[in-house]
């Protein structure tokens, strides 16, 4: 099975679904939802092209570089859509909650920022698998390029976290479950930061930040848990950011609708660092001089 | 039977070396020459494991050797720059204990005649701490005639050794290569070993 | 059990004898720390035995996670690493003996010395029992992680506020579980919940985490 294939059926599959709960399943309801992934579906089909047929020529630097190259721009565009969209439908069209004001509408960025700090670990722990198993250094640098981007999504979803507290609680921070692990994930995220800048064989930093993101990810589920055991012995359920009210359905489209757009975000920015990796890895290789070379010519 | 195909060593963005390549047979000892920085060290930690190379294998009879590691190690015998000793234990502590990570079940007697044939059995009571350099070397070195192995990977086992010394271990070197055994050494000095077959390894820049 | 098992623990249990002034560093460190709370936050004792829990299991957490730089760094400068590599025995057995000989060390005389402190924190002997308890089954924990974190900062820049920084966000379950059975106790209840929480994370980490550290050594030693 080439490269190719997968990623076109992919998207085709992604396509056909959403076209079909357009026509069937909800019918008006999440409309904008299924029309961006009907996009979204159509992007990947496209993209396939770029790919080769071989499947494991891709895991080569060389041949990846100019092939990400291609797809960013895509991935960029999806992302202004999308978020064009989703906050078009999240402050125009999403009705104002009875209980929060206009103040709630700022989970609109955090629940999809809070999804996407989790997403992205695991994303990177999968790649640092996949790089530590296989020894294949797109992988290894697939999960440092991720990174800074699920730090930044971190941080985002503690900033508008502590932002909506105010008017919810009277109080910037609240040791609530949710924000105490979202703190506890940034942490995680600036020590697999840390310890890759500070070795300085690439290939150790490597392998060495892979295992440190596959024993956080064992131990994330352990913290979380703790976490929220420790919360209900303290605190009490009193506050609890995951019991918004109960959700209309135009809520939900924006909320998926930005985290769309903050998937295809992280996609473009990753494939963009990933090809600074590559440059600053490769820089003493042939095909890099010789991209050089064009370019100044 | 040793084989090294097509080993290549990348430090930083530096290429150290590529395409080595040698086959060690029973009773055969090997040379490697270069400069300094040539990649000498690199590649004997890569012949023992502890480098994953950047393209290229090791064979041990024929299997990979992280394959089949337990038995490639248990043949194994690597001393590197540095000599393993801890500070805090003496002499015959340190060479017993080492002997026992190896697998050699090393009693007093047996360590301290390892220790008298290379002419530090009166340092044997002395914690390693005190020792100097060339005394810390022979305690470590000591561990040769505890070894049961058959591959012997030493770097610069000559290296901070009076003559005396140089003599006693280049014999011992000779030994166990008459016996069947296998050893691949790096070195400065002009020391002769007597062998059946020599090899010698030059990596150059 | 396996003769390089026993080898390596005796020698480091040798080795810290012969620097006995070594684990009396730890223990002071623990002594210390925890008796700058009281001076920063006063001598009320009801204020003090509400904190204690938390403040004893950071003090056993950062007395803990000092001592960590030492587990492989002499190894790792003087050789004695590479051998244990090149050791036919399985790396993850000897890497366990290793942080077996560091918690008797470094962990056990914390955890014996904790009743004391627990008395100047208006602690009821009921709680200290507990604190005792908790310790006991939470400390392995914390050397089996925190090898991890020493394996992984071996050669790299600034390594001792590194593994701070690598180590810490995982004791978090730790520090939760064994402060929450102490305060558990002194309210009357059954902290019996949060000392299995605790003793499963201890055998879990017994587990994986010898694998996990063996793992980073032979990364840090390339």
């Amino acid at each position: 099975m080439s490269l190719k294939k997968i990623i076109f059926a992919l998207g085709l599959i992604i396509a056909v679904s959403a076209a079909a709960l357009i026509f069937f399943a909800h019918g008006l309801k999440y409309i904008s939802v299924n029309v961006a992934l009907l996009a979204l579906g159509a992007v990947l089909m496209r993209q396939s092209a770029y790919f080769s047929d071989n499947f494991y020529q891709h895991a080569s630097p060389q041949t990846f570089y100019p092939t990400a190259g291609r797809m960013i721009p895509w991935f960029a565009w999806l992302a202004v859509v999308f978020v064009i969209y989703g906050l078009y439908i999240s402050f125009a069209i999403a009705p104002t909650d009875f209980q929060q004001g206009e103040a709630y509408r700022i989970i609109f960025v955090h629940v999809p920022a809070a999804w996407m700090s989790m997403v992205i670990y695991l994303a990177m722990a999968f790649w640092a698998g996949v790089g530590l198993a296989l020894n294949s250094k797109l992988s290894a640098m697939m999960a440092q390029a991720l990174a800074p981007t699920g730090a930044i999504f971190t941080l985002l979803a503690l900033v508008t976290g502590s932002l909506w507290g105010k008017p919810m609680w009277g109080t910037y921070w609240v040791w609530d479950a949710r924000l105490t692990s979202e703190l506890i994930l940034l942490f995680l995220y600036l020590g697999f930061m840390a310890l890759q800048a500070s070795i300085d064989e690439p290939r150790k930093a490597d392998r060495a930040g892979a295992l440190l993101a596959l024993v956080g990810a064992v131990n994330i589920p352990i913290i979380y848990f703790s976490v929220k055991w420790w919360n209900t012995l303290h605190q009490g359920s009193s506050i609890n950011m995951g019991a918004a009210p109960k959700m209309a359905a135009t809520m939900f489209e924006g909320m998926i609708l930005m985290a769309l757009a903050f998937w295809m975000y992280t996609i473009a920015v990753a494939l963009i660092r990933v090809r600074c990796i590559i440059l600053e890895r490769e820089r003493n290789s042939g095909w890099v001089k010789e991209l050089s070379l064009k370019d100044h010519a | 039977m040793l084989v090294a195909q097509g080993l290549a060593c990348l430090r930083g963005d530096r290429l150290l070396f590529k395409n080595v390549g040698f086959e060690l047979n029973a009773g055969g000892l090997l040379y490697v020459l270069g400069e300094n920085g040539s990649g000498k060290s690199s590649l004997l930690r890569m012949l023992c494991g502890l480098l994953t190379p950047e393209e290229g294998a090791v064979f041990w009879n024929g299997k990979k050797i992280k394959e089949d590691a337990e038995q490639y190690l248990s043949n194994l015998t690597y001393l590197g720059h540095l000599n393993g000793l801890k500070d805090d234990l003496t002499a015959l502590e340190n060479l017993q204990t080492n002997a026992r990570l190896a697998g050699v079940e090393a009693s007093e007697q047996a360590a301290m005649a390892a220790l008298t044939a290379i002419g530090i059995a009166r340092c044997a009571y002395l914690p390693a701490r005190v020792l100097s350099q060339g005394q810390k070397r022979r305690v470590a070195l000591a561990g040769l005639w505890l070894a049961n192995t058959s591959l012997w990977i030493l770097d610069e086992p000559f290296a901070a050794l009076d003559v005396a010394s140089v003599e006693v271990l280049a014999t011992r070197l000779g030994e166990h290569i008459a016996e069947g055994g296998m050893a691949i050494l790096t070195t400065h000095q002009d020391v002769t070993v007597n062998a059946k077959h020599t090899q010698t390894l030059r990596l150059s820049k | 059990m396996n003769g390089a098992w026993l080898t390596v623990l005796t020698r480091d249990l040798l080795q810290a004898y012969r620097r006995r002034s070594d684990i009396a560093t730890t223990l002071f460190f623990f002594v210390i720390v925890s008796s700058l709370f009281p001076l920063g936050v006063g001598s009320d004792s009801a204020i003090l035995s509400t904190i204690a829990p938390g403040v004893l299991w950071v003090a056993a957490l950062l007395a803990g996670m000092i001592s960590l730089s030492r587990l492989f760094a002499a190894d790792f400068a003087d050789g004695a690493l590479e051998q244990m590599l090149l050791s036919p025995q399985p790396l993850s057995l000897l890497v366990s003996a290793k942080i077996l000989a560091h918690w008797l060390v470094c962990g056990l005389p914390v955890v014996l010395l904790a009743p004391m402190i627990g008395l100047q924190y208006a602690l009821p002997s009921e709680a200290i029992g507990i604190l005792v308890v908790s310790l006991l089954l939470g400390t392995p924990a914390l050397s089996l992680i925190g090898a991890i974190g020493a394996a992984l900062t071996l050669g790299a820049r600034g390594s001792g506020l590194l593994v701070a920084l690598l180590v810490l966000p995982l004791y978090i379950p730790v520090l939760i579980f064994g402060s929450l059975a102490v305060s558990a106790s002194q309210h009357g209840m059954s902290p019996q919940a949060h000392l299995s929480l605790l003793a499963a994370i201890s055998l879990l980490a017994v587990v994986l985490a010898p694998l996990a550290t063996a793992a980073a050594l032979r990364i840090s030693v390339e």
